[in-house]
Order: C-alpha cells, then structure tokens, then sequence
C-alpha cells in the first residue's frame, strides 16, 4: 500500500478556513435564523428619557390587542436579581448592577421598562408601541469630567477609584527636567458587529431543560449565571453557539434581554425569540472606549522618561455590566507600554452618566492609553526639540531586560512581559515603509503645498488570559476527529486554527477534524473567546489532547501491528512504520473500532481514541507591534486620506498567517472608524443622536486603505511550548495614536490632535488654526 | 394592519405562495415565509447591505422592498450560487482571499457582485470600489473583499 513520504505539515500555513463553505452558501445558522414552532416573540419597551422617575406603565392596550400574550415590567421580574460581573470586579460597584428591567428609575434612553410577547414580531413591536410609560424626567449628568451627582439617594456618580502605581513619582517629577503635560480624550464608540443581539430560549418540560440559542463569546459563564439568576440547577441549563455574527467584545455578554428570553419561555412554556433591530443595537448594546487623560510625563534632558502620572475620568454610562472595572482597569494598567517607566502613578475615576451603559471594545483601555501615551511621546520629542522616533528608542525596554516584570496588575494577573524586541520590530517597520525616503518624499510634497504626513506609534498588546481552557479530542470509527472545546467562536476562525494544530500533532489532515464550540452540554467548563485567548489557551489545550490522543493510538497500533511505539508514527491518520518503507499500516479510524468499550476486557475509561488536554496558565503574554499611518488631509473639506497604513506585529508563533493578517487588518479597519468617523453623540437631554448606521457612520471599502501587515515571530512566548501569542487586537490597539501623529504632522502642528474621533469639523478647526499659525510665521 | 394578500414570490426559480401583510418587507418574507435565510438582516434601514438580493438581476436592498412589490419578478438568492457542492468562482475568490471572517455580511456582498459583474463585467477598479462601498462589513477591513472581487471578475472574464 503506497502511503505519504512526508506529513503534511499544517501549522504555520495560510490554509483556507474549515468555516467558509458553509457560510458563502448561505447555510449559516446565525441567531435570527433559529425558530421554534410554537415560539413567542418578544419586543423591549425602552425609556425615551435620559434620566427620569418611572411613574407608571400602562399596558391595558397592549393586552388588549389581538396576537398579544403577555406584557411584562419590575413587578413581574422583582425575583430575578441584578446582572453580576464577570471580570474586575471591583469594591463598591454592586448597587450598580443592571436589572432587567428599570424599578423605580430610568438612567438612559434604551433602558428596558417593559416587554410584550406576541405571536408574531410585527405584532409585537405593534404592542409595544401602545405601552404608555410615564416618566418624570430629572436632569441628566452627561459628562463624566462634570461634578459627580447621586445615581440614587446616598449612592455617588462616582463609585470608585481605582489606583495602579510603583516607584516614587513625587521624587522624579520634582527632580525632572522637564515635565510635559497632556489632556486627551477618546471619543464613545463600540463594535458595532452586523449581527446585532438575538436569543431565542425554549424550555423542554420533559427533560427538565431551559436552552438558550444565540449564545456567544461566554457560554459556560452565562450558562452559568443563568442557573444561579432562574434558582436552578446549572445542569439543566444549556446554551447553544451558533454562528456569530462578530464579537468585538460586545457580542455574548449577559444582558437583561438573555435573561427575559429565559425567565419568559420557563414561565409561559413556550419557546421566546428576541431579535434585536440596529435602533436597539446603538443604544442598548454595550458603547466603549469615552474616556479623558489628565497626563503629565517627567524626562530627563535627553527625552528618557523618569515618571508617568495620569488621572482618568472614565464614562460608565447608566450602569455597570458585566465587564465591572475592565476598561479603566486595562487602560491604567497597560498605560505604559513598551517604555521602562521607573516611576508611576494612575488613577481612573468610573463615572456614571445617563447613556448608554459601556463594556469592553477590542483592545479595550488600549486603544485608549496606547492613543494618550504615544501622543505624550510626540509631546516629549516636540518639547525637547527631538526626533519622534528617537525618544522613543531612548525609552524601549530592550530585549534582554525580558521577562519584564511592570509591578502592575491586571485582570487579576501580574503584569510580566514574557519575551519582546522592540526596538527590533520598530527597526523592521520602519525599514518596510523606507522610513528616511519616506520622509524625504513628504517634505517635498509638503513643499507643494500638500497637507501630508505620517505617524509612529508602538503598543504591547496582551493575549491568552487563562487560568485555563480544556479540549477533548475523539477519533471515531469512521476516521474523523471531533474536537470539543470550551471556547467560543466570534467569526475569527478558531476552528480553522485548532484543527491546524490538532492536524499537525495527531497526524491528520485539518480538514478531517469537526470542531466543537460554545456547546455547553458538550463539554462542562470552558472560558470562551475574549481578550485574544483562544488561539494560545484552547490552541495550547489541543495540542495537549492530541498529543494524548496521539500516545493512545500509537500503544494501541504498536499492540496490534507487533511494533514498538518508537518505530511507529501517524501519518495523515494512518499508523505507519517509519523503519520500513512498506509494511502494515492501521487507520486511525480502525484503530478507535479495536478500542470499543467492550475490546479485550478494557474498562469504560480506557475505551474509545479519545484524550483531553487542559491548559492553565497564572500570567497572560504579551504581543507587541508597530503602527505607521501616512495621511493626506483635504484643506477644504477636512477629509483624511490614509495613504498608506503598516502593522508590524510579533505573534510568537503563527498558527495561520493568513487568519492572522485578517485580524489585524478588520481590526485596524475598525481602529480607523474610531479615529475618524464614529462616535455615539447625546443631545444636551441625553437623547441618543448615533440611533441608525446612516448617524453611526462606520468605514466602508472607500475609506479603508491596503493595510501592510508585517508579522514577525521573533519573540515567541515561554510561557506555552509552542510560543503562542495572541492576534485580536493588536490590528485596533494603536490607530488612534499613530493617525493622531500623522495628521499632527501632516499639519505641521504638533500636539494638534487631542481629542478622537478627528471628525471632518476638529479638523477644519485645526486647519484653520495651522493656518493661521503659519500666516503669522511668515508675516 | 393584519389583512393578508396572497401573492406569489419566485426565489430561485422557485414558486413559493405565501400570504402577507402589504407591510411585511421582502427581506422577511424570504427568510421567514420562503424559508431561505441566507439573507440576513442587519440594519432594516437600507445602509448596511447585508440583505442584498437580486430582484430581476438588479441589487436590491431587501430590507426596503415590501414582498408584495416583488411579486413576479425573478428573486435570486446566495443559495442560488453554488452549483451543489461546488462553489461558483466568487465564492472561491472569497475563501481564497480571506474575504470574509464572521460571514455575516457575505451574502449580501456576494449578491452585489454578482449584480454588478453581471451587468458590467469590464467594471473599472474605482467604480468597483464605489459599488463594494454601498455595503458594510466589519470584519475584513475590506480589502480582501476588493482582492476577491478583481480575481472573481478576472476569472468570469476569460471565461
């Protein structure tokens, strides 16, 4: 029997992905396209007031129309608690939490009131629409930098502080020699993925179980809180993956429609669908990112950095969800990025304001803290006369002072980086865009009176948060390989990467291995898909369970075909002999038929080809990388032109290039629409003005450049054995930041931008100001 | 608001009768009454794109058309594409490009394309990113979309 010379090698390839061909036929199953006979639908009756005491609901018309079977509000929920948080959760923010519907108080436009469950959606949103809601409107706190008020009686706008630090500021700031100050803002954006929010909840009184389908990012969490929220058993609570519309972080959190669906279908006993529309999606769903820096950094005269202070105000919105703490907690603590920073000082002041409640938004705090630190850095270089590129090179923590321990934490993690050369990948950046060429052509350009100019900016971004992920992995009789995971698929291809390292270890071809994802009756625990985890936790965990797996078909073979294990290797799911070139060979999937459960007298445990692998992991990795924006600004209009964009980025290890250069480049594409066009704006009441994808402008393919990725693998994680990093965010991480320099210098006007997005009016406004400027130069 | 008219809707060259509200918009009565949900929904207000469709070879945004003004005309679908198992050379250009990560949007990109290729196939590279800039995706960064769309476009034409 002929069989392959070589394995086929997978990892480190740009395969296509396992998940395309169902989804360009048209036969993926997203939340909206669930139905189940029988099935309710439930529509959400929203406050229309900022701010205001809930006086009465008045739902006799509701009830009265034809098609309607129920109308709820507090009263007939009052038993289901607040929604707790899932991640820093910090002393002080409970009496925040979220219910699923306001009681006494509404605390943004969007808050769920009421509900009606009807036949039909048409019908129900009819209903809706016939709810009175009598609301008395109290004055609304709109600006987290405005004087904290009362969120309730006794109970501040301002629930907490928190403080990250090391090293003595005091000291460096009264000795520097120069200190250069900076007060910058990110403007209120979010994920805005294309799928907005669905689920859809049926009860099966005959097995006793409440399943809930839409699930997303958390299942087994939610899960979780489901079951402890309804008072029952987290058994008889399963929650159902199906395809995901994009995650960004805002997708798969528990929100107080999840629990509706729930509680409703347990009560009525009928299956209860909830299909959010846009309107909803832009003021319900959480917002991200809105936060001002107080900034000031203490140097010495050659640039070096001898302390950073900074104090955050931080807009929470209405309440607080899930995400507790998370975005301010990330922004403090990742603050000072690649630079040694002897010193440091931070606080985030989380504020409550009468919007739209915020979460995480990929690479949350980062975003935000890379923009504010790299604009410090340009502060500094334009301060002391300096190059940009040259303060910052004077700053890098250097190759060999890695691991790096930063005597921060977060995300209940010490802050360790594990491995890095930036100043390598910043050499290699630059060097891609022919950086001195580069800026040549721009003084020549600008010479003709173009308004052009670029932007550097660096980031350590932060991947694979643990404390663990569990995969098993089953090779059936027919050959084919199921590999069940606790995580969670968000559209990023996980399945494709973890059958790439599933393929390479076992021995099989990707393509031959069926992965399993936010199941939870499929697997018991699991830690889902957020803060780019997945490839190093679960990729790492597949690599443990295929490895067993592995060891398991090799004792069987070697039993069978009567040759020692050394001698034997897996070769595209065939047990070959490697000390002859022919010989008996045995499929794997004949292989898992000798291993029944009743075979040659093994117990229950020992039967099947099949292992598991659990990873756990105390300390998340760090990625790192460089952004290089080149922009052309239109003198007239105030429109930005990116002519060209790079990211370098080092991943460790990459699994599948090709996924990998995706990331970064929707990621960036991402960044760029929170740099320049999107932001979620309030009227001076409170009411939402960003309610349609026609007011929330997003970037379309005419704004979005080539994005150049440059992915380097030069610092591979210590921390797994394949030195895995994450890729999620690192795309978004640092556009602001490097957008904000090129625009600054397009204008020659440095520390020019400070506030993002950088709408076409800022930047008339700073047009005109560059004018002016150079006017008076001149005169 | 509930009186229903009875109409015909032809969805990949398939008759499907099926009775509706003069409201109920096309992109719902494909999905829910003709069983076909491969086209999604993602803004209901006509920006998005998502639920591109072919109405008599033209896109079409789904979400903005009533079903009842569909009636006799030819409706085609994303599962109109693939010829059984095998791809046709826009959905390969997709996987091959990496045009796509969530999916979600797919579908409707790949209807706009095919409407567009169809009816100018010499299509130049700046019209071409005008129409791709009539929908939203927020997965790719869009460039890949572009680079699928050239190959696909490239393709079709030698043929």
């Amino acid at each position: 029997m002929a069989r392959p010379q070589t394995k086929t090698q997978h990892i480190g390839r740009s395969l296509p992905r396992l998940e395309d061909r169902t989804l360009l036929t048209g036969r993926g199953r997203f939340a909206a396209d669930i139905s189940f006979p029988g099935q309710l639908h439930m529509r959400v009756v929203r406050s229309s007031f900022a701010h205001g005491r809930l006086r009465s609901i008045d739902a006799r018309a509701a009830l009265a129309t034809s098609g309607v079977y129920a109308v709820w509000a507090a009263a007939d929920v009052a038993d289901i608690p607040p929604i707790d948080f899932r991640l820093s959760r910090v002393a002080g923010l409970e009496p925040y939490r979220q219910r699923l519907f306001s009681t006494d108080r509404v605390r943004y436009v969007g808050e769920p009131v009421a509900a009606v469950f009807a036949e039909d959606p048409y019908l129900a949103e009819d209903a809706a629409e016939l709810v009175a809601v009598e609301i008395e409107e109290l004055p609304a706190i709109l600006g987290a930098c405005d004087d904290p008020g009362e969120f309730e009686p006794g109970l501040s706008t301002e629930p907490a502080i928190l403080r990250k630090g090391y090293g003595d500021a005091d000291a460096a700031f009264a000795s520097a020699h120069t200190i250069v100050a900076a007060t910058l803002s990110i403007g209120r954006h979010s994920g805005v993925p294309l799928e907005t929010r669905g689920a859809i909840a049926r009860y099966d009184a005959a097995r006793d179980v409440l399943e809930l389908h839409g699930a997303a990012k958390v299942p087994h969490w939610n899960r979780d809180q489901i079951a402890r929220m309804l008072g029952r058993r987290p058994a008889s609570v399963q929650l159902y993956e199906g395809h995901v519309g994009g995650g960004f972080g805002i997708r798969g959190e528990l929100y107080p429609e999840d629990l509706l669906v729930c509680a409703a279908a347990l009560r009525f006993e009928r299956p209860v669908k909830w299909i959010e529309d846009r309107r909803e999606h832009l003021i319900a769903a959480n917002h991200s990112r809105q936060q001002q820096h107080h900034v000031r950094a203490a140097v010495d005269r050659e640039g070096v950095i001898l302390a950073l202070e900074d104090e955050i105000f931080y807009d929470q919105g209405g309440y607080v969800r899930t995400h507790a703490a998370t975005v301010p907690d990330l922004a403090v603590a990742m603050l000072p990025g690649p630079y040694r920073v002897p010193a440091y000082r931070a606080s985030a002041r989380i504020r409550l304001t009468n919007k739209t409640p915020c979460g995480t938004y990929r690479a949350p705090g980062r975003f935000e803290s890379t923009f504010v630190r790299e604009r410090l850095m340009d502060a500094v270089a334009e301060k002391l006369d300096l190059d940009r590129i040259e303060v910052r090179r004077r700053n890098l923590i250097s190759k060999e002072q890695m691991p790096y321990a930063r005597a921060l934490d977060t995300l209940g993690t010490e802050i360790i980086l594990d491995s890095g050369d930036y100043a390598g990948l910043l050499g290699k950046a630059l060097a891609a865009v022919e950086w001195p060429a580069l800026r040549r052509e721009i003084v020549n350009r600008r010479k003709k009176g173009e308004l052009v100019g670029a932007g550097v900016a660096l980031f350590v971004e932060k991947s694979g948060l643990g404390p663990f992920d569990e995969v098993k992995i089953e090779v059936g009789g027919d050959g084919a390989v199921e590999l069940i995971s606790g995580s969670a698929s968000v559209g990023q291809g996980m399945e494709t990467a973890l059958a790439q390292i599933c393929a390479d270890t076992l021995g099989v071809d990707y393509r031959d291995v069926h992965v399993v994802h936010g199941q939870t009756d499929r697997i018991e625990r699991g830690m889902g898909a957020f803060a780019s985890r997945v490839t190093v936790m679960t990729g790492e965990a597949t690599r443990l369970a295929a490895t067993a797996v592995r060891a398991k078909a090799l004792a069987a073979a070697a039993e069978l075909l009567q040759t020692p294990v050394g001698a034997l290797d897996v070769v595209d799911g065939e047990v070959v002999r490697t000390d002859a070139a022919a010989g008996p060979s045995i499929s794997l999937g004949a292989l898992a038929q000798t291993l029944g459960p009743t075979a040659n007298g093994r117990s229950p445990g020992e039967s099947g080809l099949k292992a598991g692998g659990c990873f756990e992991s105390r300390h998340m990795n760090y990625p790192y990388g460089v952004h290089v924006a080149v922009t052309r600004i239109d003198r007239a209009t105030g429109g930005v032109t990116i002519e060209r964009y790079l990211v370098a980025y080092d991943v460790g290890k990459a699994v599948n290039p090709m996924l990998i250069e995706g990331q970064i480049a929707g990621g960036c594409a991402q960044g760029i629409g929170g740099t320049l066009l999107e932001e979620f704006l309030y009227d001076e009441r409170g009411e939402p003005l960003s309610v349609t994808l026609a007011d929330y402008l997003m970037p379309t393919a005419r704004e979005i450049p080539q994005i150049d990725v440059l992915i380097c693998e030069d610092a591979p994680s210590p921390l797994n054995p394949m030195g895995l990093k994450g890729a999620g965010e690192g795309g978004a991480n640092a556009v602001g930041a490097a957008l904000a320099a090129a625009i600054d210098d397009a204008l020659g006007l440095p520390n020019a931008v400070t506030e993002l997005p950088i709408t076409p009016q800022r930047l008339k406004r700073l047009i005109e100001e560059s004018t002016l400027r150079r006017t008076s130069r001149e005169a | 608001m509930t009186e229903r008219t009875s109409i015909t809707l032809t969805v990949n060259e398939r008759a499907y009768a099926i009775s509706v509200e003069p409201r109920r918009t096309l992109v719902d009565a494909i999905r829910e009454d003709c069983g076909q949900t491969g086209t999604h929904i993602g803004c209901e207000h006509g920006v998005c794109g998502a639920c591109t469709v072919l109405v008599d070879g033209a896109p079409v945004r789904s979400c903005l058309m009533f079903a009842v003004q569909a009636q006799g005309k030819a409706i085609r679908t994303v599962e109109s594409l693939a010829d059984g198992d095998e791809l046709n050379p826009l959905q390969r250009a997709f996987m091959e490009h990496h045009g796509l990560q969530c999916g979600f949007c797919t579908p409707g990109f790949l209807m706009l394309v095919t409407g567009v290729l169809e009816r100018h196939p010499e299509i130049g590279d700046e019209e071409l990113i005008d129409v791709l800039s009539s929908n939203l995706c927020r997965c790719t960064g869009y460039q890949n979309i572009v680079k699928a769309v050239r190959a696909a476009a490239a393709e079709l034409r030698r043929r």
